[in-house]
């Protein structure tokens, strides 16, 4: 690759090199999705409220640097649903019960939390623990009707979804170490098992970003470099083929699903394990037949990031970002819901981004003489793993 | 006697959105469209519809004509919501999954938005009575009268003709059987000169119709006729999409599936009236989790044999012919 830099052929090889990168197109894909996305929002704050457009437009987009440490905080939870729904994603299942397992999580770490007595530090790691077992046990059950019953994971995981949170909610209600009736909330966690705080003042930032962080990372390792992530993309891509390649399709399913699962309880359990900024208080869950939205969020964020583990990281991020932005621009009158709805119009217009991003990549293959008809897979896949590798370096 | 009857008119009201919706589900699907924002469609045509109540409520009219007018502004709006799908899916040929997840996030933020802003609460609250005592003549009925036609509301009725539409709709016109061709082989469909986009978008379009009136029939029969952004229409988008599943993309099974369904969730939620139920002592939750579980059990022994539309989920392309 020394001397052949003037060659024109080397030259065009170069280019279709930069835009099969993967990160390259999904990269700009969300980017051109964001930009579409904050601008409808600031239309919908012209026509809310005219005269206050621009400064909560500002608040929007620099809010949240002013509210670093919380940016991080509130990115944690929404993060591991984000990788536990892109991960299942991977693999062609479309985790939407998330929220049920990242409820099932919570009450894990909580009653381990409160009904198992450890020394030390012991706590609150093995509340995190527990919160992996239960979101891994409402994973795997969708896992099982999926791969065993054929039941569509959608239905299963919604259905489980409901049944969790009313579980939850009973077996809350029903347990009086855990929950104090007259305040229709849980009791206050010992500080035993609140996750070390890492000190940056006024929020609530503790190790499990780090944690999350990590998971991140460890996943896309486990897509990138082991046999069993090859499997889970391969089925993703074509399930026949698959199968047919000797690959275990139901095994994996089952697996991924309860991975999936194990990643979302563990949102649930640093969620709910957070310390607090006042001494001898924690947070706490309040059984009101609600079905999670830090599940749902999850969703968007894992569709932002392209399902993929690092992508699935700056998109928690930003999302937490804007998010903060938005509770600002209550300042000048305006609801934080305007966040949710420049989150789902930059999820809307990034479906489609994909598309736009095929179409261009395939216009500069088709000006360059060569005709790739691998251009219609599933938009949300990456190209194969070898170029995944590369686009890394 | 009287328990069975009040079960069945308390499950009608319930039963009924969720046929509608599930219909639309089943009609999208036929086509080739997953139409998993069934439950953003859904709210979007109950806010409509709510709103439209809102502002007629005082004029005088009879609660009936409100109910129809609300209909169908509910009808429209969901139309047109629903086109947000068929665009990103059928003309951009984006992944529908996605496309209907960002849509069903979308409402719920845009009815928080707008209600705190301009009524200062979660959602829109109207107080029209579309309740119904009894139904002249055809109350009086025996077994018949107060099953169907005592203490209920006109959407049921309304439901049963939909039904009967669908099936006709369906089963016996030429639009229904391409329609359906779309959803199988739209490349067969296609070399036999069906405009395969124009079908999808027919079917998108009826599910954005069945849809937003599906939801204006639950604020009327399960909401007392109110909207709210935070509780939504309560997953039953989603639980219409099982109740479609359930009922394998078939107009009348589809029926009964969304009867069942309504049948235990009623029963979850009148256990202390039955006293047979409440001298078992069993948690009140254990009935709440009933239908789930019970849909659960049945798809697992159904969905072996499980005949989805086998072109659904795929964006159609000509030049893969």
């Amino acid at each position: 690759m020394r001397d052949n830099n003037n060659s024109p052929i080397n030259q065009k090889i170069n280019i279709k090199k930069i835009t099969n990168l993967p990160g390259f197109s999904s990269f700009t894909s969300a980017l051109m999705a964001i930009v579409l996305g904050l601008i409808f929002g600031f239309f919908v704050m012209l026509a809310a409220a005219p005269a206050n457009a621009v400064a909560g437009f500002r608040y929007v987009l620099m809010g949240g640097l002013g509210r670093i440490g919380d940016v991080f905080y509130f990115a944690t939870p929404i993060l591991m649903t984000g990788l536990a729904v892109g991960f299942a994603f991977k693999m062609g299942l479309f985790n939407i019960g998330a929220s049920g397992q990242y409820t099932m999580g919570m009450f894990f770490a909580l009653y381990v939390g409160f009904m198992w007595d450890l020394p030390g530090a012991m706590q609150w790691i093995a509340a995190i623990i527990a919160g992996m077992v239960g979101g891994m046990l409402w994973g795997l059950i969708p896992g099982i009707f999926k791969a065993l019953m054929n039941v569509n994971e959608v239905i299963t995981s919604i259905m489980f979804n409901y049944i969790g949170m009313y579980l939850v909610d009973m077996l809350i209600q029903g347990n009086s170490v855990m929950y104090i009736s007259t305040k229709t909330r849980t009791n206050y966690l010992p500080s035993t098992v609140q996750i070390p705080s890492l000190g940056i003042p006024g929020s609530n930032v503790n190790l499990g970003i780090i944690f999350a962080i990590i998971f991140g990372v460890i996943l896309y390792i486990v897509l990138q470099k082991t046999t069993f992530g090859y499997e889970l993309k391969a089925t993703g891509f074509n399930k026949y083929a698959a199968e047919y390649a000797g690959m275990k399709g139901k095994t994996n399913i089952i697996i991924t699903m309860a991975i999936a699962g194990g990643l979302a309880g563990l949102g649930g359990a640093f969620a709910i394990l957070a310390p607090s900024a006042i001494a001898g208080s924690s947070m706490t869950y309040e059984p009101v037949n609600i079905i999670a939205a830090n599940g749902f969020n999850g969703i968007a964020v894992a569709l932002l990031g392209s399902a993929h583990p690092i992508g699935t990281i700056f998109s928690a991020l930003f999302i937490s970002y804007i998010q903060r932005g938005g509770t600002l621009a209550s300042l000048v009158g305006y609801k934080p819901e305007i966040i949710d709805i420049v989150i789902a119009v930059i999820i809307y217009f990034s479906a489609f981004a994909m598309i736009m991003n095929h179409a261009a990549a395939s216009f500069v293959k088709k000006r360059l003489g060569k005709v790739d008809k691998a251009a219609d897979t599933f938009a949300l896949q990456e190209d194969d793993p070898n170029n995944s590798e590369k686009g890394a370096e | 006697m009287d328990t069975v009857y009040y079960l069945i008119q308390n499950m009608l009201p319930v039963g009924i959105p969720l046929l509608l919706v599930a219909l639309g589900g089943m009609f999208s699907e036929r086509s080739g469209v997953v139409n998993i924002a069934l439950e953003g469609i859904m709210l979007f045509g109950a806010f409509f519809g709510a709103l439209f109540v809102y502002f007629v409520q005082k004029s005088g009219m009879g609660p009936q004509t409100i109910l129809l007018l609300g209909m169908l502004v509910a009808a429209i709006a969901g139309l047109i919501y629903s086109l947000l799908l068929s665009f990103a899916s059928v003309t951009m040929k984006a992944n529908q999954v996605i496309t209907g997840t960002s849509l069903n996030m979308l409402i719920p933020a845009v009815i928080l938005l707008f209600s705190k802003m301009f009524f200062n609460s979660d959602g829109i609250t109207t107080n029209m009575n579309f309740y119904i005592r009894e139904i002249p003549v055809l109350g009086k009925l025996p077994v018949i009268g107060p099953m169907f036609f005592q203490r209920t509301y006109l959407t049921v009725m309304i439901g049963f003709v939909f039904l009967a539409i669908a099936i006709i709709l369906l089963y016996k016109t030429r639009f229904g059987l391409r329609l359906m061709a779309c959803g199988e082989h739209p490349h067969a469909a296609d070399s036999v000169g069906i405009n395969v986009h124009k079908m999808r978008y027919a079917g998108v379009s009826i599910s954005g119709i069945l849809g937003g009136i599906g939801g204006f029939f639950y604020s009327v029969g399960v909401m007392d006729g109110n909207v709210s952004g935070h509780s939504g229409v309560a997953g039953f988008g989603f639980l219409a999409l099982a109740v479609m599943i359930f009922g394998q993309w078939k107009p009348v099974r589809i029926f009964l599936a969304a009867m069942f369904f309504a049948f235990l969730r009623t029963l979850a939620y009148s256990v202390s009236l039955i006293p047979f139920l409440a001298d078992l002592g069993i948690n009140q939750t254990y009935y709440k989790m009933l239908p789930y579980l019970a849909t659960m059990v049945v798809l697992a022994f159904t969905s072996k044999r499980s005949r989805a539309p086998k072109a659904e989920g795929i964006p159609y392309d000509k030049s893969q012919r």
